[in-house]
C-alpha cells in the first residue's frame, strides 16, 4: 500500500482513540463503559459481557411480523397466525444463536510484526473455541476500519489478522476493539468490547526519492578498514552474528566447516555512521527520522556495516537484518512515549 | 461494510428462487400479464447476475413500475382491493429484485418474501398450502443464512441444515403462541367484500336442472359432529332456502321476514350438534328441521330458515339444537297461506286439469297429497341425474311425457299439483344424507347431497313435510344418491362405490382435513376458550393469556439458552486438564499468566520464582499434573483417581489461600 494514499484518508476528528477513528456506537459505548486498560489474557467472552441488539434488518423483520399479525387478525387467517408465530419463534431463536456464536470464545494477543508508518498494522488475535459448536462469521473490528471475519471449529483456535492503518511511528496500541457477529440470520448484532495488550511497532516512513547515503568514513577501529562494500570481493573473515546470510561463504562452509563472511570492497566506503546530528535542523525531527530510516534500509540492502547515532542513543556497528531491526526500533521510538 | 462482496451468483440465485417459490401459488388467480411480468423480470435479473451485466437504469425502473401500476388499474380498476394489492406487491417484489445491488437489498427482499408467503393464505389454507409455505420459509431462511457467511461462500448443505434447525427450534414457541395468543374476534377494519370466486352451493332459485348440476359436485358443503347421536344421521333434513314463488319454470325464495318469537310442539329429545360450514358466500346456515336454538349472529325467518347476519365467506363453526320430530306452523298467517297457493294462470294446464278432479271429489288436503304421491309411485317415473331437457311447460312435460327427473322435478311438480288442488304448499331446498367418516365419526355432507322437498300446510298439523322423491326412489332417502340413480348415470368420481380403496383413502384424507379445519383453521376465540377450558383453565381473560404466554415462552427459551450454554462449556473431558486450567486461572488471578509457549515445567518454575511461598504446593501440583497427563498407561485406576483427588485438593487450597496475605504477590 503506498504510504501517501493511506495517510491522506479522510478521518473524522472527533472520537479518536489512540489515533484510531471510532464509530458513533463505539463512542457511546466508551461513554457508558469507559475503557479500563488491557485485560489479562486470555479473555473469555463470558455471557455477561456479550451484548445483543437487533440490527436494522431485525427491526424490518419485526415490523413485517407485526403487519403479518394484523393481517392475520383482520382476515382471520389461521395459517397466517401460524406463519407469523413460526417466524417470531425463529427470530427469537436466532437471537440465542447469535449470542452463542460469541459467548465463551477465548481471545489472546498473538505476535504482531512491525510495519512502517502509512502501512497497515496487522494485529494478530488468537481466538480459541473450547465449546462444541462451530463459530461462524465472527468479526473483529478496531475503530472504524474494515472488520476481519473468521470461523473457528469446535475445540480449535485461529489467528485473526486485523488491519489498522498505522499512521505515526512509535508503539501503536490500538486499545479496545470490538468483536461482533450477526450470524446466522443477520437479525441481531451481538458484540463484546475487549482490550487485549495489542501492540505494533511502527517505523517511520522511509523517505522516498533520491536519498544518497552519507559518506562512509574510515574509522579508527581495528581491522576491517576495507571490505564492507559490495563491488569487488576482498577477502573472507570470521562470521559475526548479524552478518547477512547472503554474504556467508557457503562454499567455504561446505569445504572446511567454518562460517565465514565474504567481504567486498566498495566505492561507497566500508562502514558508516548514520548520524542524526549531521542532518540539518531545518528538516525537523520527523523528516530527519524518515531519511535515516531510508538510510538504514538502503545500507542493509547494500550489505554495509553501519551504526546509528541518535541524541542520547547509539547503536553500535553491525550489519544485516538484526542490525536493521535494532536501528528501526530506535528510530520508531525516538523521543516518543511508549504509545502514540 | 462489505455489503457488495456477498452478492454472489449463488446468493442471487437463492433469493430469486425464493421469490419464484413464493409467487408461484399466485399464478392461477392473478392476471396473465402479471405472470409474464414476474417471470421476465426474474429472468432478466438472473441473466444480469450471471453475465455480470449492469442492472436496468433508474428511468427504466420507473417505467416498469408505471407499467405495473397501469396493469393493476387496468385489470382491477382499483389499487386498493385485496387482489389488486397482492398483484401490485408481486410486481414490486420483482422490481425490487431488479435493483438488488447489495447484501442489504437481498435481506429486504427476503423479508418481503416472508410477507408474500402470507398473502397466499387469502386464497387457500389447506394442509398442502401449509407444507408448501414451510418449504418456502425454509428456502428464504437458507438464503438469509447464506448471506451471513462472511469468510467463504456458504456450503449449500450446511446452509440448508442451519435453516432447518432454526425453523425446527422455533416450533415450540410457535405452538405456544398459536394456542395462547388471545384471538381477537372479527375484522379490525371493514373486511372488503371478497371478489366473487364462484363457489358452488344452493341458491335461492330452483329451475329444472339446477339441483342435478349441483349433484355432480364432490365438494363438501358442511361437516357435522353430534353431541347426541341420532339414530340415523343420514336421514336428517338440513333446511336451506324455502321457495315460495313460481313463475311457470323457476321457483324463487320469499323475503326474509324475521320471526320474533317462535314456539312449536316438539316430541322426543333435542338433537345437539356442531356444524362446520364451508364458505358459500350466502347468508343461510344449514340446520336440522326444526331448530330450537340458533347459532350466534343469526336469526330465523318466518319459514324457519336460519339466516346469518353476514354472508358466510369463511369456514364457520356453529352449534345448534333441533327437534327432528315436531309440529309447527299451526297458526299460519292468512297472507302466507294465500301466497302458498299462487300459481301463474298459464302454468301446467294439463296437470291442473288432472288435479281439478281431486278437488271436486272433496278430498282432504292429506288425501290430495297422498293422491299426488301415488301418481309418482304408480306411473313409470324414474329418478335420474340425467333428466331430459324440458322445453315446453316443464311440469306438464315432466308429468306426462318424459317422467324422468331429479328431486327438483318432483318437488316442483308436487307443489304445482297441490297448489292447483287448493292446498298451500311450498318448496324447501337443502341437503339430505351424507356420509359418516369412519375415521373420526363426522358426518360429511357434500354438494351432491343437495335435495328439494315440499311442505304442505294442513289445518291442525301446520306445515308438514312431504318428500315426493322418496315416493319414486325410496333408496335415495334410505341409502343415498349413489345407489339410487342408475349406474349408467354420470356421477362424481368419488361417488363410484366400486372403488373401495378410493373410498378408504378419501375417508382418511377427509378426516385429516377435518381435524385441520377444526383445530388449525377453526381455532377461533371460541375454540381457544374451549380448548383452554379442557385443561381446567376457564374464564381466562386476555391478560391471563398474555401472562401465561410470556411465562411459558420464557421457560422454553430459558431451556434453550441453558442447553446451548452447556455446549459452550467445553469439550475437555480429561479431569487433569480441567484441573490444570483451573490452576492456570487461579494463577492468572494472582497476576501470573501462563504464556502460550510455556509448558507446565516452565510455568511453574516462573511461579516459584515470583512467589517463593508457594514453592512446595506448586511443585506438587506440577508433578501430579505431569504424572496424570503424561504418565504411562500402566497406572491403576485407583492410583489415577487418587492423584486426581489430590490435585483437586491442592488447587483448592491454593484458591483458598489466594485471599490470604500473599494474594498480592
Amino acid at each position: 500500500m503506498p504510504a501517501d494514499a493511506t495517510l491522506k484518508q479522510a478521518q473524522p476528528r472527533l472520537g479518536r482513540r489512540n489515533g484510531t477513528a471510532l464509530s458513533l456506537r463505539d463512542r457511546v459505548g466508551d461513554w457508558i463503559f469507559p475503557p479500563r486498560g488491557a485485560e489479562t489474557a486470555p479473555v473469555t467472552l463470558s455471557q455477561r459481557r456479550v451484548y445483543i441488539l437487533p440490527t436494522k434488518a431485525g427491526l424490518l423483520f419485526a415490523m413485517t411480523l407485526a403487519l403479518m399479525l394484523i393481517g392475520s387478525i383482520n382476515y382471520n387467517l389461521s395459517l397466517g397466525y401460524g406463519l407469523t408465530f413460526l417466524l417470531t419463534g425463529m427470530g427469537v431463536v436466532s437471537m440465542l444463536h447469535t449470542w452463542r456464536n460469541l459467548a465463551k470464545l477465548q481471545l489472546r494477543p498473538g505476535k504482531t510484526d512491525p510495519v512502517f508508518a502509512g502501512d497497515w498494522a496487522r494485529f494478530t488475535i488468537i481466538a480459541e473455541n473450547r465449546g462444541g459448536i462451530y463459530r461462524r462469521s465472527v468479526a473483529i473490528r478496531i475503530g472504524t476500519n474494515e472488520p476481519a471475519y473468521f470461523d473457528v471449529e469446535p475445540g480449535a483456535e485461529t489467528n485473526v489478522k486485523v488491519s489498522v492503518p498505522a499512521r505515526r511511528r512509535g508503539m501503536f496500541r490500538p486499545g479496545r476493539f470490538r468483536i461482533s457477529t450477526t450470524y446466522p440470520l443477520g437479525l441481531f448484532y451481538a458484540w463484546a468490547n475487549v482490550e487485549l495488550d495489542l501492540a505494533c511497532l511502527v517505523y517511520p516512513v522511509p523517505e522516498s526519492g533520491e536519498v544518497p547515503l552519507p559518506e562512509a568514513r574510515a574509522d579508527s577501529g581495528p581491522g576491517n578498514a576495507a571490505g564492507a562494500g559490495d563491488e569487488d570481493f576482498a577477502r573472507l573473515r570470521n562470521y559475526h552474528p548479524g552478518d547477512s546470510p547472503r554474504r556467508i561463504a557457503w562454499k567455504t562452509l561446505a569445504r572446511v566447516d567454518v562460517f565465514a563472511t565474504k567481504l567486498f570492497s566498495g566505492a561507497s566506503g566500508t562502514r558508516m555512521w548514520l548520524d542524526y546530528s549531521e542532518l540539518p535542523d531545518s528538516l525537523g525531527i520527523e523528516r530527519r527520522l524518515s531519511r535515516m530510516t531510508r538510510w538504514v534500509l538502503d545500507a542493509t540492502q547494500s550489505g554495509l556495516r553501519y551504526g546509528l547515532r541518535l541524541p542520547g542513543r547509539e547503536i553500535a556497528l553491525g550489519a544485516g537484518e538484526g542490525q536493521q531491526a535494532k536501528c528501526l526500533e530506535a528510530l520508531a521510538t525516538f523521543q516518543s512515549k511508549d504509545s502514540q | 461494510m462489505n455489503s457488495k462482496a456477498n452478492l454472489s451468483f449463488a446468493n442471487l440465485s437463492a433469493i430469486l428462487a425464493s421469490i419464484a417459490i413464493v409467487m408461484a401459488p399466485h399464478a392461477p388467480h392473478v392476471p396473465k400479464w402479471t405472470v409474464a411480468f414476474c417471470v421476465i423480470g426474474l429472468l432478466i435479473r438472473l441473466f444480469a447476475g450471471w453475465q455480470r451485466r449492469p442492472l436496468p437504469s433508474k428511468w427504466l425502473m420507473v417505467l416498469f413500475a408505471l407499467v405495473a401500476v397501469g396493469g393493476v388499474l387496468f385489470s382491477y380498476r382499483t389499487l386498493f382491493g385485496r387482489d389488486s394489492a397482492v398483484t401490485l406487491l408481486l410486481a414490486m417484489a420483482v422490481l425490487k429484485s431488479l435493483e438488488m445491488h447489495s447484501r442489504r437489498d437481498i435481506t429486504i427482499v427476503a423479508v418481503l418474501c416472508y410477507f408474500l408467503t402470507i398473502t397466499n393464505f387469502f386464497y387457500t389454507q389447506t394442509i398442502l398450502t401449509a407444507l408448501y409455505s414451510i418449504g418456502a420459509a425454509w428456502l428464504i431462511t437458507a438464503t438469509m443464512v447464506s448471506l451471513e457467511h462472511q469468510t467463504a461462500p456458504a456450503q449449500w448443505k450446511h446452509v440448508a441444515r442451519t435453516s432447518g434447525v432454526l425453523l425446527a427450534q422455533s416450533v415450540p414457541v410457535m405452538l405456544l403462541l398459536f394456542v395462547l395468543f388471545p384471538r381477537i374476534e372479527g375484522p379490525l377494519w371493514g373486511l372488503p367484500r371478497f371478489e366473487n370466486i364462484g363457489r358452488t352451493g344452493l341458491s335461492d332459485k330452483m329451475a329444472p336442472g339446477s339441483m342435478s348440476r349441483l349433484s355432480l359436485s364432490d365438494e363438501i358443503a358442511f361437516r357435522v359432529t353430534f353431541q347426541t347421536p341420532p339414530a340415523d344421521p343420514r336421514k336428517l333434513y338440513w333446511r336451506g332456502p324455502v321457495l315460495w314463488d313460481y313463475d311457470g319454470r323457476t321457483w324463487t325464495a320469499g323475503e326474509r321476514v324475521s320471526l320474533s318469537s317462535f314456539t312449536y310442539e316438539s316430541r322426543g329429545a333435542p338433537l345437539k350438534y356442531s356444524v362446520t360450514l364451508e364458505p358459500h358466500d350466502k347468508n343461510w346456515l344449514f340446520l336440522v328441521d326444526l331448530p330450537s336454538s340458533l347459532p350466534r349472529k343469526s336469526f330465523m325467518t318466518r319459514d324457519y330458515q336460519v339466516i346469518a347476519f353476514n354472508p358466510v365467506q369463511q369456514r364457520l363453526l356453529y352449534r345448534a339444537e333441533s327437534h327432528p320430530l315436531y309440529r309447527a306452523g299451526t297458526e299460519a298467517r292468512q297472507d302466507e297461506l294465500e301466497r302458498a297457493l299462487e300459481l301463474p294462470g298459464f302454468a301446467a294446464p294439463k296437470t291442473r286439469e288432472m288435479v281439478r278432479e281431486w278437488r271436486n271429489a272433496g278430498l282432504t288436503p292429506k288425501q290430495i297429497a297422498d293422491q299426488a304421491l301415488d301418481i309418482f309411485r304408480t306411473r313409470p317415473f324414474v329418478y335420474t341425474l340425467e333428466p331430459p331437457p324440458l322445453d315446453k311447460d316443464p311440469v306438464d312435460q315432466f308429468m306426462f311425457e318424459t317422467r324422468r327427473g331429479f328431486c327438483e322435478h318432483f318437488a316442483s311438480s308436487f307443489a304445482v299439483m297441490m297448489r292447483a288442488a287448493g292446498v298451500p304448499t311450498r318448496v324447501v331446498t337443502g341437503y339430505l344424507g351424507g356420509e359418516i367418516n369412519p375415521i373420526d365419526g363426522y358426518l360429511v355432507v357434500r354438494q351432491s347431497e343437495a335435495h328439494a322437498w315440499n311442505e304442505v300446510w294442513i289445518r291442525g298439523e301446520g306445515w308438514v313435510r312431504y318428500d315426493p322423491t322418496a315416493a319414486v326412489s325410496p333408496l335415495r332417502i334410505e341409502r343415498g344418491l349413489a345407489t339410487a340413480v342408475p349406474e349408467t348415470d354420470v356421477q362424481p368420481l368419488l361417488r363410484r362405490t366400486q372403488l373401495q380403496w378410493i373410498i378408504e383413502m378419501r375417508h382418511q384424507w377427509d378426516a385429516v382435513t377435518n381435524s385441520w379445519n377444526q383445530w388449525v383453521l377453526g381455532y377461533t376465540q371460541e375454540q381457544q376458550y374451549r380448548f383452554l377450558e379442557s385443561f381446567g383453565f376457564s374464564d381466562l381473560s386476555w391478560r391471563d393469556m398474555i401472562i401465561a404466554l410470556m411465562v411459558t415462552t420464557g421457560l422454553v427459551l430459558a431451556a434453550f439458552a441453558i442447553a446451548m450454554f452447556m455446549r459452550l462449556g467445553g469439550v475437555i473431558s480429561d479431569p487433569s486438564q480441567k484441573l490444570w486450567l483451573r490452576f492456570c486461572e487461579a494463577m492468572a488471578a494472582r497476576g501470573i499468566v501462563r504464556k502460550a509457549s510455556e509448558g507446565p515445567r516452565d510455568f511453574t518454575a516462573r511461579i516459584v520464582e515470583q512467589t517463593p511461598s508457594l514453592r512446595e504446593r506448586v511443585q506438587r501440583i506440577r508433578d501430579l499434573y505431569i504424572e496424570l497427563r503424561y504418565g504411562g498407561p500402566d497406572r491403576s485406576y485407583r492410583a489415577y483417581a487418587h492423584a486426581v483427588r489430590e490435585l483437586r485438593t491442592q488447587i483448592g487450597m491454593l484458591n483458598s489461600s489466594a485471599s490470604g496475605p500473599d494474594a498480592n504477590a
